[in-house]
């Protein structure tokens, strides 16, 4: 029963939709409704958050019945690795962008985002870096004036 | 009227040739063939990328640019589906059905030469197509009001997201979560902030950049990373004189041509209805009224033709209620109205009067692109398929890069960068779990008109919703809605008594690793001949 309930593909995607909407409704709480004449800021949101839920509690019912989608959530082969990669990409951006620069920021984006394929080595994934944040680093500082510091001032 | 259609044209030959705007104009196109025949990166992912590069250009050269990536990457997608037999973008996966047997028998160079022949043509009838419609549009636009407006945007909102690919009703679902992301920010009248949970950066709205980067830059990177086989160019070896086709070849595909356009001028009109599903009604068609049905699939020229000319005239067709409705069709047309409001300027029917430079310059622009095009194509064809072997190892960090400054340059702040991380994760979750992501970005784009024209309806009608179907013209899109809702569950009731499913085959907007793979990597390395 637990194994069927966790093959429901549609079944999640419907409660992910109750979720949020459930956010939205509770999100715009403190905005007022107001009458359908004179609508507030909370007026539209909190529609929308109903239809969603209305939509998810129908999605996930389908789901459930015998027509629903049965797929698998995760894919056949998950890619833990490589999204992890990928995700750490703009979050090291984001550090490195904020004390070190344009520089440090892109060469660390790139290189740990290539060490997500398969077929990556250090050596090709540093040359890539190296390559990219030369290029980037001309394009967007010299060309197009983007204020970013190549190399901030740490200390 | 046509010779004020004709004397708009002209001026707005004036504008696209303007060496500023026709430079853009030809960096666009450039770019947009380079990611078509680039396998893994779509036309959506290059135009967000793109999109904070236009900040600081003119509208006019902007929006040519943008609208050359798009067309000019249906042309590069040709050459992939054809010479490769990867499906890397949408519509042109149907052509490889029957492009991909003929370059297997040494004909690829023709079919690509029918494929430009063909496009071109599709191409000038969508273009003409708009020059003369969109004004007629716009009249008829310009006498609504906002329960009008409200009405034709939740039927343009409701086909986005029904008739596009996969399910109907996640289809809607989506379209509901891309208003709701809308609606992040300050309220327009009262300017309090809604669902911004607190955090700073998210008081002036989420940015459609990052948006638009994280739905199909990062979630797609995500689901595509490690999926690509290494591409198979032993096929690939096509010169300039190879393309020329026979005379033969000319008479057999000309008529594929002509149908396959009247087919996707149809299905633009439509909307929705886009490029993809035009294709696909065109071969279709093509093969069902072939004498020789049993050829298609083997390499039958028709099966080129028609669905290339269809696909190209439903792209310059898709521009149509985009720029005289100020309603998009697809995500591309989307970000596309994303870049006007960034530039100040309002979308609707206001606009062809307000901006004519706008207007015209991009008609024209779309002849002046696509004349570059086929210049492009023809002679550089060898360089193009040089590019298919750049493998997407080094393609998808580099714009991981891209993604990331981009979407910084937008604000110059790193909140957003944070933003376009979230929303790709979550964009990826979604797309786990059987979610499009188009719709949310034509909910997000449409959100705030929706929203202000509807509380204006309101007002106007001192809250009495009968107004939407008591004014004649709203009541006929409210119609026209309902009939499409009814349309779509007699579909789903008809699909599960015999089990068949829909009409449009849900295809992976990524690639297919079905190919051998292993054998090419030897094959590249051996000096082309």
């Amino acid at each position: 029963m637990l194994r069927a309930l966790l093959q429901k593909r549609d079944f999640y995607a419907g409660t992910l939709l109750i979720l949020l909407g459930c956010g939205a409704i509770l999100g715009v709480r403190s905005n007022p409704v107001g009458t359908l004449m004179h609508m507030g800021p909370g007026f539209f949101p909190t529609a929308l958050g109903v239809i969603l839920v209305s939509l998810g509690v129908l999605i996930a019912g389908m789901g459930l019945g015998a027509g629903g989608d049965t797929d698998r959530i995760l894919p056949d082969h998950p890619e833990w690795w490589a999204w992890a990669c990928i995700i750490a990409g703009p979050m090291l951006f984001i550090l490195f962008g904020e004390y070190g620069g344009m520089a440090p920021a892109t060469f660390a984006c790139v290189f740990v985002s290539a060490m997500g394929d398969r077929t990556a080595t250090w050596k090709s994934s540093f040359v890539l870096a190296l390559g990219i944040t030369i290029f980037g680093a001309l394009l967007f500082s010299y060309v197009l004036h983007v204020p970013f510091p190549i190399f901030r001032q740490v200390w | 009227m046509i010779q004020q259609a004709l004397q708009d044209l002209w001026w707005g030959f004036g504008v696209a040739l303007e060496p500023h705007n026709l430079f853009w104009c030809f960096i666009g196109v450039l770019i947009g063939n380079m990611v078509g025949v680039l396998p893994g990166m779509g036309p959506l992912a290059t135009i967000s990328i793109l999109l904070p590069l236009t900040f600081g250009m003119k509208p006019v050269a902007a929006i040519l640019m943008i609208a050359g990536v798009y067309y000019g990457a249906q042309y590069g997608g040709a050459i992939c589906s054809i010479l490769l037999n990867l499906p890397c973008h949408p519509p042109h996966a149907v052509t490889c059905l029957d492009g991909y047997p003929l370059t297997k028998q040494g004909k690829g160079g023709v079919a690509l030469g029918i494929t430009v022949i063909g496009s071109f043509i599709g191409a000038s009838w969508g273009i003409t197509e708009m020059i003369f419609l969109a004004p007629l549009l716009v009249r008829v636009a310009l006498q609504f009001g906002p329960a009008e407006v409200c009405s034709l945007m939740l039927l343009g909102l409701l086909a986005g997201s029904t008739l596009a690919r996969g399910s109907p009703l996640k289809g809607i679902a989506m379209t509901v979560l891309g208003l709701l992301i809308g609606v992040i920010g300050s309220d327009i009248e009262t300017g309090a902030p809604r669902l911004t949970f607190g955090l700073i950066g998210l008081t002036d709205g989420v940015e459609i950049v990052a948006l638009a980067l994280g739905l199909f830059g990062i979630a797609e990177f995500m689901s595509s990373v490690n999926q690509t086989a290494a591409v198979d160019t032993k096929y690939s070896n096509v010169r300039l004189r190879d393309m020329r086709p026979s005379m033969a070849d000319l008479k057999l595909a000309f008529f594929p041509m002509i149908r396959g356009t009247i087919v996707g001028s149809l299905c633009a009109l439509i909307p929705g209805t886009g490029p993809t599903i035009a294709s696909f009604v065109a071969y279709a068609t093509e093969k069902k009224i072939s004498k020789t049905p049993e050829r298609f699939g083997h390499g039958a020229l028709e099966g080129v033709a028609a669905p290339e000319a269809s696909t190209h005239s439903s792209v310059q067709g898709d521009f149509i209620p985009t720029m005289s409705l100020g309603i998009p069709g697809d995500a591309v047309m989307a970000l596309l109205l994303g870049a006007l409001i960034i530039q100040g300027i309002v979308p609707g029917p206001q606009l062809i009067k307000e901006h004519p430079d706008i207007f015209w310059g991009l008609i024209a622009s779309f002849w002046i692109g696509n004349i570059l095009l086929v210049i492009l194509n023809v002679p550089m064809i060898g360089l193009w398929v040089k590019l298919l072997t750049i493998p997407y190892k080094y393609l998808f960090p580099s714009a991981m890069f891209f993604v990331c400054i981009g979407v910084y340059s937008t604000n110059n702040d790193m909140f957003q960068v944070g933003e376009v991380l979230v929303i790709g994760l979550v964009g990826y979750v979604l797309n786990r779990l059987g979610f499009h992501p188009a719709p949310i970005l034509l909910g997000f784009v449409l959100g705030p008109r929706v929203e202000e024209n509807f509380r204006r309806a309101m007002l106007i009608a001192r809250g009495d919703m009968l107004t939407f179907v008591e004014r004649p013209i709203s009541a006929f899109f409210i119609g026209m809605a309902a009939l499409l809702i009814l349309a779509q569950v007699y579909i789903w009731l008809r699909g599960r008594k015999s089990g068949e499913s829909l009409l449009i085959p849900d295809l992976e907007v990524g690639m297919k690793p079905h190919i051998e793979a292993p054998v090419s990597a030897e094959l590249s390395k051996q000096p082309a001949e």
